[in-house]
């Protein structure tokens, strides 16, 4: 039988429901999606049923994940930030500036460190070959951007607004508008993929992935903030989106970070 | 999210992880990914295997990343492992001389990857291994594991992570199959499956 939204809402609803009754109970507030999200189908197979081990990391200062691959300027060029500018013409859709800090859980900057984007084009489809949405692509743009955090923690991407496009989840799925960031922290236990969503999609209550974020708050953080004086005149919209790394550092170094 | 007023520390609160979805491939894996040693290094080794879902069957579109330390056990903080041409806009990749530690690699469509690095040194209490992050479609929020490597039987006894957990700890030590190659496969779910590490 095949799985309609109705079924996929219901399931999404149940599962808030279950948790906001925890949290009322004393459980604790949960910043993270659970890899166990069934309303996420690709999620059954594929998350682990023995807890985490936790390792503390107070107890070993010399741990290899409290070091964090390094990247530098020669891991970039000077318009890997501004994806509309990767091929000769001029892309297809909507231009838009996003920028914001990458801070640890200290509210420190982060700085020096690589943020990559990827996203779908304005029809809502990806510069991937195993993609099998038919929105049309577009010659001049692929979707795929990098950047060095400055001294201040900031980043800055010049892209094109994507569109929303259909997934095979369930029947009549769609993903909201988003793009992907991957960003490294100054610990290999601060990495974090996640997606950046646009305000007031009206997608957002059906898409499981968005939902698998059961904590209102927590995904809240997901959605960018449309600031006016981040639009740039005659050219593009503006759009501020701070990041914030979960995970241990090894020390809180003042200088040098 | 609004600005973040980083003086409030109550309101600086974490970022959400989200799936890498299956899309990521023509922005994340980049070529010579996989080949973390510089060329020729006497102490290179191969690690490869699988990344497996539940019901044992591969997965071609994981994402595995590497972390490790030299030989004498120092942490690199070199970068330059995803070297671009600021002429062209090209992608150089490494130089093949410094060692930056870091590699990540795509699963192929038959849900395999390999990486060559360098045989990791010890630091701290720990045996040596190369520190793991695994990123998939369905999976919300990338996990973390370790490599060890066989061979030295004392300081694997002696490590504290592999002592917590018990009969689980072969899913974290990878199996010999000579000339310096090394399999590790990763199971992220069910028979055998993967310890996983949560760092706090």
């Amino acid at each position: 039988m095949t799985l309609t939204q109705q079924d996929i809402d219901q399931e999404i609803a149940a599962r808030h429901a279950a948790y906001e009754k925890g949290v009322a109970d004393g459980a604790p507030v949960e910043h993270h999606p659970r890899r166990d999200y069934p309303p996420y189908r690709s999620s059954v197979l594929r998350h682990p049923q023995q807890p985490l081990v936790a390792i503390d990391t107070a107890q070993d200062p010399e741990l290899v994940e409290l070091h964090s691959p390094a990247f530098g300027e020669r891991d970039i060029t000077e318009i890997d930030n501004d994806l509309t500018r990767h091929h000769r013409g001029e892309p297809v859709g909507e231009r838009i500036t996003v920028t914001g800090r990458l801070l640890d859980r200290a509210g420190r900057p982060v700085r020096g460190q690589l943020i990559e984007i990827w996203q779908a084009n304005s029809a809502g489809r990806y510069a991937h070959h195993r993609e099998q949405h038919d929105a049309p692509l577009d010659p001049n743009f692929t979707g795929a951007g990098r950047t060095l955090t400055d001294a201040e923690g900031r980043y800055h991407f010049t892209t094109i607004q994507p569109g929303p496009y259909p997934w095979r989840n369930h029947l009549n799925a769609w993903r909201p508008a988003h793009i992907h960031f991957s960003v490294f922290g100054a610990a290999f236990t601060q990495r974090l993929v996640t997606q950046m969503y646009f305000p007031n999609d009206p997608l957002f209550r059906y898409d499981p992935i968005l939902q698998s974020v059961t904590d209102d708050a927590a995904r809240q953080r997901l959605v960018a903030t449309y600031d006016h004086s981040l639009s740039v005149p005659e050219f593009s919209l503006g759009y501020h989106w701070d990041i914030v790394l979960d995970g241990p550092a090894a020390t809180w170094i003042e200088e040098g970070r | 999210m609004p600005k973040i007023d980083p003086r409030s520390p109550e309101h600086v609160l974490p970022t959400p992880s989200h799936t890498v979805g299956p899309f990521y491939g023509h922005a994340l894996p980049f070529r010579g990914g996989e080949d973390v040693a510089p060329l020729g290094h006497p102490d290179t080794i191969t690690v490869h295997g699988y990344v497996l879902d539940g019901e044992g069957n591969p997965l071609p579109d994981a994402l595995v990343e590497l972390w490790g330390p030299r030989p004498d056990g120092t942490v690199p903080q070199t970068g330059g492992s995803i070297r671009r041409d600021p002429a062209t806009g090209g992608y150089l990749g490494r130089n093949g001389v410094e060692f930056t530690g870091w590699g990540r690699i795509q699963t192929d469509p038959d849900g395999h990857w390999y990486a060559r690095t360098l045989r990791p040194g010890a630091r701290g209490q720990s045996a040596p291994y190369l520190s793991v992050c695994v990123f998939a479609r369905g999976l919300l929020h990338h996990l973390f594991t370790r490599i060890y490597l066989p061979g030295d039987d004392t300081a694997l006894a002696a490590d504290p992570l592999l002592t917590r957990v018990g009969d689980r700890r072969d899913t974290l030590i990878a199996g010999d199959e000579g000339r310096g190659t090394h399999r590790f496969d990763i199971r992220l779910q069910g028979e055998g499956e993967t310890v996983f590490l949560e760092y706090r």
